[in-house]
């Protein structure tokens, strides 16, 4: 069992997501982060696919019931197990009765880069598969633990570990892991991006505004997708447009000219025009990117963003490798 | 079919295809965009169909099916679809009209220059089409309001409709399966849940499916 003592901002359950339900008008939701969440479940010798939790802006506080094992990945929030450090993309023991504490975002001394943080505990997170999966649907209420946020008490149970009692045991290790949150030279962090649907409605000085501007990463984005602050970007002409697919990346644009990009727990379609999509390879670094912070556009043709997924998938089979190497399960 | 153009295809991602038809939408084309859907529910290499409002999103594995050949089968497939394999279900929808269940129903008859009962009686006179389910889980957006039932959203959106509402939305009809916000006019409300994670299916309503709403009771 781990207890939730603090929750911080938000926690909650989430595994690789929860998909094939789309056209029933159900959200794919899941890890924002898929890599960071699958690199904490190899590190504790979990399936790819086991629930581990997603903490937001540190300021959370989980105590262990049982000895286990545990990766954070993403920002680390300056962990720490029992007052001692515990870095990102590290594979630890843990005894009964420890507590991991994340320092909060605005925490003196915090070193701030990302937004997000996974935990994956060996087993996974125990909770019932609903439609499939165990992530938690924040906006419909259901999956996860008691279909919400974690609070404050909260108990969860743990699954059976791929590890036995004396690899869970073993002495911490850690891998390199990706740059989360790194900023470009200008201070912004770098989405790449395919031309959207929509991208020849907008105006010639729309597009170069997209490719051209530092956003910021307003506060009132959430699950559901990052609000964008900058140029107003503007269609050649207004027009009502149809219910249409949207899929976690897709860059939409409001009558307000501030372009939104969905993520995760956005709605299934929308009415919007979709002037971008950010690839696969680079929703992480959006998952990762700090209120506040700055992004960058960078327009690709299909072929790179292939290229870029198939350069993530060499990096996680390395981990996988390297994992093998040392004993663990094999991924799956 | 001869004569039906061909879906424009766009990439939406790196993984997902837009088949969208030419305007203006009608039943015909979202009946082609269903049979295409579960046309391509088949070949390997596609994840998920998803159908809007005359278009089609397909998720796919790039390293499954190449763009070029999943092109190629849609293009293929588009003008030998079987049309008539798409039987919706006919699903009749109890709701209670007006007063605190349908709050807008005043609202609605005065802008349509009807009275209540006539706004009721047209309303469940009507069969409707779900085109798409989206917005929410198991949100229908439905074809087939009579034209003069057509009332513009509240200006001012409500922060939370209650599950279950029965609304008209510009020339739309629709049920809210959870409580959301939202600026639709409510008429009603059903007792039926349209969304039930632990169901299966989990919706009331799919792609395709008629509905009829049967008046229940009437509050003016």
């Amino acid at each position: 069992m781990i207890v939730i003592r603090k929750p911080g901002v938000l926690a909650s359950v989430q595994d690789l997501g929860r998909h094939g339900h789309r056209q029933l008008g159900i959200c794919p939701g899941g890890a924002l982060d898929v890599l960071a969440l699958t690199l904490a479940n190899r590190l504790t010798g979990n399936a790819d696919g086991a629930a581990g939790l997603e903490l937001t802006m540190g300021g959370c506080e989980l105590q262990f019931e049982t000895d286990t094992r545990i990766a954070l990945t993403g920002d680390d929030f300056s962990a720490s197990l029992d007052g001692v450090p515990l870095r990102s993309c590290w594979s630890v023991p843990v005894a009964a009765g420890q507590t991991l504490k994340l320092a909060g975002a605005n925490a003196a001394g915090v070193k701030k880069t990302g937004l997000r943080s996974w935990l994956a505990v060996a087993g996974g997170i125990d909770v019932p598969q609903v439609l499939g999966s165990r992530s938690t649907d924040l906006k419909a209420g259901f999956g996860g633990h008691e279909g919400r946020a974690l609070r404050k008490g909260d108990r969860l149970a743990l699954g059976a570990s791929r590890l036995d009692a004396a690899q869970r045991a073993r002495r911490a290790f850690g891998l390199r892991g990706p740059d989360w949150g790194a900023e470009e030279a200008d201070g912004a962090i770098a989405l790449r991006m395919l031309p959207g649907p929509e991208f020849e409605q907008f105006t010639l000085a729309a597009r170069e505004q997209l490719r051209g501007e530092r956003w910021r990463i307003t506060p009132q984005s959430n699950r559901m997708g990052s609000r964008l602050a900058g140029a107003e970007l503007k269609r050649k002409r207004s027009g009502d447009m149809l219910s249409s697919g949207v899929i976690p990346g897709t860059v939409q644009v409001p009558p307000s000219g501030q372009p939104i990009i969905l993520m995760g727990d956005a709605q299934t379609t929308g009415g919007y025009p979709r002037i971008g999509v950010v690839i696969r390879a680079d929703l992480w670094k959006l998952a990762q990117a700090p209120l506040n912070g700055k992004l960058r556009l960078v327009q690709v043709d299909q072929a790179q963003a292939l290229a870029a997924w198939a350069e993530q998938q060499r990096y996680l089979a390395q981990v996988a490798q390297g994992l093998a190497a040392a004993g663990w399960p094999r991924a799956a | 079919m001869s004569g039906t153009p061909p879906p424009r295809l766009h990439l939406l991602g790196d993984a997902a295809l837009l088949c969208e038809l030419p305007a203006p939408a009608t039943l015909a084309q979202q009946q082609r965009i269903w049979a295409l859907a579960e046309r391509a529910r088949q070949w390997p290499g596609v994840g998920e169909t998803l159908p809007g409002m005359n278009n089609l999103t397909l998720t796919f594995d790039p390293t499954a099916i190449d763009l070029d050949t999943l092109t190629a089968q849609v293009l293929d497939a588009w003008p030998r679809l079987a049309l008539g394999a798409i039987e919706g279900r006919l699903v009749e929808i109890p709701v209670a009209y007006g007063g605190e269940h349908g709050p807008d129903l005043a609202d609605v008859a005065a802008h349509t220059g009807l009275t209540p009962a006539e706004v009721v009686r047209r309303h469940a006179g009507g069969e409707y089409i779900v085109y798409l389910l989206g917005f929410l889980p198991g949100f229908a957006f439905m074809g087939g309001l009579a034209p003069e039932l057509a009332t513009p959203r509240r200006a001012e959106p409500r922060t939370a409709v209650p599950a279950r509402s029965v609304g008209i939305g510009g020339e739309q009809t629709g049920i809210y399966p959870l409580a959301s916000p939202g600026g639709w006019q409510l008429i009603g409300r059903t007792p039926l849940a349209l969304f039930d994670p632990k169901a299966e299916p989990p919706t009331l309503l799919r792609p395709g499916d008629r509905v009829r709403f049967v008046v229940e009771s009437v509050q003016t």
